[in-house]
Formats: structure tokens, C-alpha cells, sequence
């Protein structure tokens, strides 16, 4: 295991330059998401038809890690369902999370593989959720929309 | 004998032969730990005595009228004589033991705190680790006194005039730091003592960074409370120090009941012991404090000053060679600092380098430092800090620079 494993070419682009940077006003719905020991920010903006995410945007601030996650996930939900995004988020996080493993990350994954390397780091893999756990957020908070509620905030610790 | 003794030149190869984790690897890589701010590593010594105790000399003290419990009780006063000594504190009874320089301050505020009332103040600095501020706000939300902040400048030093401006007889306590942890200033305590004392406030030195770099003696210093933890000195996790003055302790209402703090216990009334057993109830952290005692033991034979006198050459080679790294900014330019450097490498997160110096087997902290005020006073997220110890050598600072280099490699 070699730190370039972690700090793939995918990853330094997407924190350089990452895709659908932003807010989208107005938008369907929306959600904070906070990782207070490093202090990593991120705001999700949507834009939804039915259950369907049309457009995604993501705004904040943090490491390597979470900013090119971020980026990647946008890219990779945008067209979805909430039950592929679903798939997709279980998927992300076994992959994350399987310290010691050596085993290829499913094809399922895409590009969202390149994450892999974080799976050698257990320190890391909060960076590198914080976007997902916030996406769920979001699209629950569509869900219960009826009832009343303000925008949400979720947090890793 | 008259002769002078020469000392020896400090040799830091032995004094690393005493540390056997220094000789672990980490991903196969030699291991360069430069987090000794967080927690220093255990010499032998202190990992000999500990592992001696708890083979031969352990039972619960105070206790017992057997052989064995007057062996742990030997073993745990006569480690707080040995905290005594090293404070030059008038007594045993002004030597509290508690589980860190943060249960020590919550002690102070919840014990002598209840003095307080709406209108009194606490003047503390921007530069303290969050120990040092929330139980002081947690004070003041049940007492209805004021905290009051002085202000630092962007070397990251104490603005004594504005601390000064902040006293009044308003002020009842000044609790600061003796060392920042987040940037390594030393600040002007002597000066910081005399302008509270002027006005009648009481002081509380936080002493947890600098207890390990410079001898303290609590007689001169003239302070009312200090406060350190063992691990930061060379000891065992779980155990710290509360030093007050016997007349303030003796004022003071127990903070927390149980076992030890009594004298007599009846449902009507309960008459508590004396000090400093007065403070601690329940079972103490025994060979904690005989590992703590140990650890005293050494490093007041290696030399506080010299120990001293090789940290501020680390420092000094540090600070250079990570000047010349483009685009490392360290973060604390004090004149008088410890051995802590804490830095930003532009266009790459603190967590992201902690990672790869980590890969390159460099142990540093990257965070906040538990001193978020300081990082927004300077307005970053967070900080990588390298930070040095008796141990620390030369192949360190290079395994860093060479890390370093490593993760602007990465990061083009």
C-alpha cells in the first residue's frame, strides 16, 4: 500500500478542479453536513423530479479526501433514483470501510472506485463519507417533506 | 572533589536508547514521532517502575493494615513527595492528584468557582487549549460572572498591554497557559502574575506544555494554582496535578464525595478528610503516579535545561529548513517558543499531509489542536504541528523535510 493509492490521479484532479461546485438556487432540497474534528464544511443543494436527483451541486470546504468524494458522488447520482443512490451509498461504504481487504472494488462503482485507497486509512474514511451521509440527509428530508421542517445538518461524530 | 565537571555534550543517540517504542517501525518506515505536544513517549524507566508496582507492590492504599497496602501507600505518597520536590511546593498538602491538567481545572472551577457571582470576572487568553476556556464558560453560565479574553497579535504573542487593560477588581481569577500547545509561545507569565496580583486576582497557571521544558518552581513563580498532566512528561495517560496554595485548598469545598475525602460518614452528617485527600475520592490511579514519580526521576537526570538547550536547537533547524520548503507557512512566530512548529503547506489540506508524512512514517498532529480560537484568529482550518521531545534528533527533522517534499510531490 503506497500513499499514491490514496491520492489517485481521479482524486487530486476532482480536488483541484471539482465538478458541479456551487449552489443551485432554487433548489428542491438541501443539507449540511459537518466534521467537527477536522472541521470539513459541505452544503448539497438538489434538484429532484419525483424520487429522480436532476441536478446536484456542492459547496464547502475540506481535505483532499472529501472534496474530490464530493465531487465524484455529484457526478455519479446525478440521473439517479433514491433507490440506486441507495445501492450505491451501501456499495461506497463497504468499499470504504474494508480495512485489510485486497479485493477488487465492485464494477458497480465507476469512477466512485478510486476511493478505494481510503479503505488502508481508517482515519480518513469520515472525510471521505461525510458527502454521502449528507446526500441521505438531503433526500430524507425531501421525503418527510410534508411535515415541517427546516434544512438539516448532519455531522460525522 | 573540586574539580569542575564538565558537563557532557547532550547525546541524544542514549538518551533514544531508552525509549523502546522509538525503535518500532510504521509501514515499514523508521518512525520520526513528532507529536510529543499530544502525549510524550514512556522511557524504560517509567515502564520498569509501573510494571514493578503491579508485580510486587500493589493493593488499594489508605486502606489496608496489611504489608501490601502500606507498600502502595508508601509507593503513592512518596510519588507525591517526588511532585512536591519538583514544584518546590511548601507541602505535601498542597499536592492534589487528578486524572489531567483538565480534570485539574475543572476541579478549580467547580470548587473554588462557587465563590463567584454576576459581575465577577475571568480573564483568560486567545491562546488556550479548550481546557483552559469551557470549564470557565461553564462557570459563568451557572454563576452569572463574566469572561473576559486578551487578545494575541499575528506572531502569536500575548498582547500584555491589552491583558493588562482587561484586569480590574472585577477580576477574580486569570487562568492562562504557561505555553501555548498550538503554536509553542511562551507567554510573559511572570509579568502576566504581578499586573493580577495588582489587582487582587487569583491565578491559574496551565502548565501542561511546559512542565517538560522548563524547571518550575510554584515559590517563585508566585501563581495560586498549576496545573500539568503525567504524559506530557514523560508518564503514564490517566494522571495530573493540581497544585494551590495550602490557605486557598483549605477554603475550598470538595468537589466530588466518595471513598478517601471522608473522615466519618453518617446520614446525618459527614465530616470530610483532610487535604489533599480531601479532593480525591474514590481509588487513585496508584501506578500512574509512580510512573509519574519515575518519570520525574529521569528527566531531572537527563537536565531540565539541557534537555531544554537541545530542544531550542531542534527548534531553530526546524524552523529553518521548513522556511525554505516554497509555499510553508508556519503559523506562531513568538521570539520565545518551545519545540512546536505548526504549519500550513499551501494547496494541501493538514489532514492530507498528516496522512502522507504518516506514510513516510513522520508522526505529527494535523487539527485544530483543541485551540479552535487560535485557528480562527489565523484563520485556517486546522494546522500540521511537529513538535519535539528529549528524543527528537536530526534523522527526524530530515524524515520530515523529506516527507514533506514527498507530499508537494504528490500534490504538484
Amino acid at each position: 500500500m503506497e500513499v499514491k493509492d490514496l491520492y489517485r490521479d481521479v482524486i487530486l484532479d476532482h480536488n483541484k478542479h471539482p465538478r458541479n461546485f456551487g449552489q443551485l438556487d432554487p433548489c428542491d432540497t438541501s443539507a449540511d453536513g459537518n466534521n467537527p474534528l477536522c472541521g470539513d464544511r459541505l452544503t448539497l443543494t438538489l434538484r429532484l423530479e419525483g424520487d429522480r436527483v436532476t441536478d446536484i451541486r456542492f459547496d464547502g470546504k475540506g481535505c483532499a479526501i472529501s472534496t474530490a468524494s464530493a465531487s465524484l458522488m455529484t457526478e455519479a447520482v446525478k440521473g439517479k433514483d433514491e433507490a440506486a443512490i441507495t445501492r450505491l451509498r451501501d456499495l461506497v461504504h463497504q468499499t470504504l470501510t474494508a480495512h485489510g481487504e485486497t479485493t477488487l472494488p465492485p464494477a458497480e462503482l465507476g469512477k466512485l472506485a478510486a476511493l478505494a485507497g481510503v479503505r488502508d486509512y481508517p482515519a480518513r474514511v469520515k472525510c471521505a463519507s461525510l458527502c454521502w451521509h449528507t446526500l441521505g440527509a438531503a433526500l430524507e428530508h425531501h421525503a418527510q417533506r410534508h411535515a415541517d421542517h427546516g434544512p438539516v445538518t448532519v455531522s460525522t461524530e | 572533589m573540586n574539580a569542575a565537571v564538565t558537563p557532557r555534550a547532550y547525546d541524544v543517540a542514549r538518551v533514544r536508547a531508552d525509549f523502546p517504542i522509538l525503535s518500532t517501525t510504521v509501514r515499514g518506515k523508521r518512525l520520526a514521532f513528532l507529536d510529543t505536544a499530544a502525549s510524550a513517549q514512556r522511557p524504560l524507566a517509567v515502564i520498569e517502575a509501573v510494571d514493578r508496582y503491579e508485580r510486587g507492590s500493589h493493593a488499594n492504599v489508605h486502606r489496608g493494615v496489611y504489608e501490601l497496602s502500606q507498600k502502595a501507600t508508601d509507593a503513592f505518597e512518596g510519588a507525591r513527595e517526588r511532585v512536591r520536590r519538583f514544584l518546590n511546593a511548601a507541602s505535601i498538602k498542597e499536592i492534589v492528584f487528578t486524572r489531567g491538567t483538565t480534570e485539574s481545572i475543572n476541579l478549580v472551577a467547580q470548587s473554588w468557582g462557587r465563590r463567584l457571582g454576576p459581575g465577577d470576572e475571568i480573564l483568560i487568553t486567545w491562546m488556550e487549549h479548550h481546557a483552559n476556556i469551557v470549564p470557565w464558560q461553564m462557570l459563568c453560565e451557572r454563576t452569572g460572572a463574566v469572561l473576559k479574553v486578551a487578545p494575541i497579535d499575528q506572531r502569536g504573542e500575548l498582547d500584555i498591554d491589552a491583558f493588562r487593560a482587561l484586569l480590574s477588581p472585577r477580576t477574580k481569577l486569570a487562568a492562562f497557559t504557561q505555553v501555548s500547545n498550538a503554536l509553542g509561545t511562551v507567554l510573559p507569565i511572570r509579568a502576566m502574575i504581578d499586573a493580577a496580583r495588582a489587582v487582587g486576582a487569583l491565578t491559574l497557571l496551565d502548565g501542561a506544555q511546559a512542565v517538560a521544558h522548563e524547571r518550575v518552581d510554584v515559590r517563585t513563580l508566585g501563581c495560586d494554582f498549576y496545573v500539568f498532566s503525567s504524559h506530557k512528561l514523560y508518564g503514564p495517560t490517566g494522571l495530573g496535578v493540581l497544585w494551590a496554595r495550602e490557605a486557598i485548598l483549605r477554603e475550598m469545598p470538595p468537589w466530588q464525595g466518595g471513598g478517601d475525602m471522608i473522615l466519618t460518614v453518617s446520614f446525618a452528617k459527614t465530616t470530610y478528610n483532610e487535604l489533599p485527600y480531601r479532593f480525591e475520592a474514590g481509588t487513585p490511579h496508584i501506578s500512574g503516579a509512580v510512573g509519574l514519580a519515575a518519570a520525574i526521576d529521569y528527566l531531572e537526570a537527563l537536565g531540565i535545561e539541557r534537555v531544554h538547550e537541545h530542544e531550542q536547537g531542534l527548534l531553530a533547524r526546524a524552523s529553518y529548513a521548513l522556511r525554505s520548503i516554497p509555499g510553508l507557512r508556519i503559523i506562531g512566530e513568538a521570539k520565545e517558543k518551545i519545540g512546536v512548529v505548526s504549519f500550513m503547506l499551501e494547496g494541501v489540506h493538514p489532514h492530507d499531509l498528516g496522512t502522507i508524512l504518516d506514510d513516510e512514517g513522520v508522526a505529527v498532529r494535523a487539527g485544530h489542536h483543541c485551540a479552535m480560537p487560535v485557528m480562527e484568529f489565523f484563520n485556517v482550518p486546522a494546522t500540521a504541528r511537529a513538535s519535539f521531545g528529549c528524543y527528537t534528533d536530526d534523522a527526524d527533522l530530515q524524515q520530515l523535510v523529506r516527507a514533506l517534499s514527498r507530499a508537494l510531490e504528490v500534490f504538484g
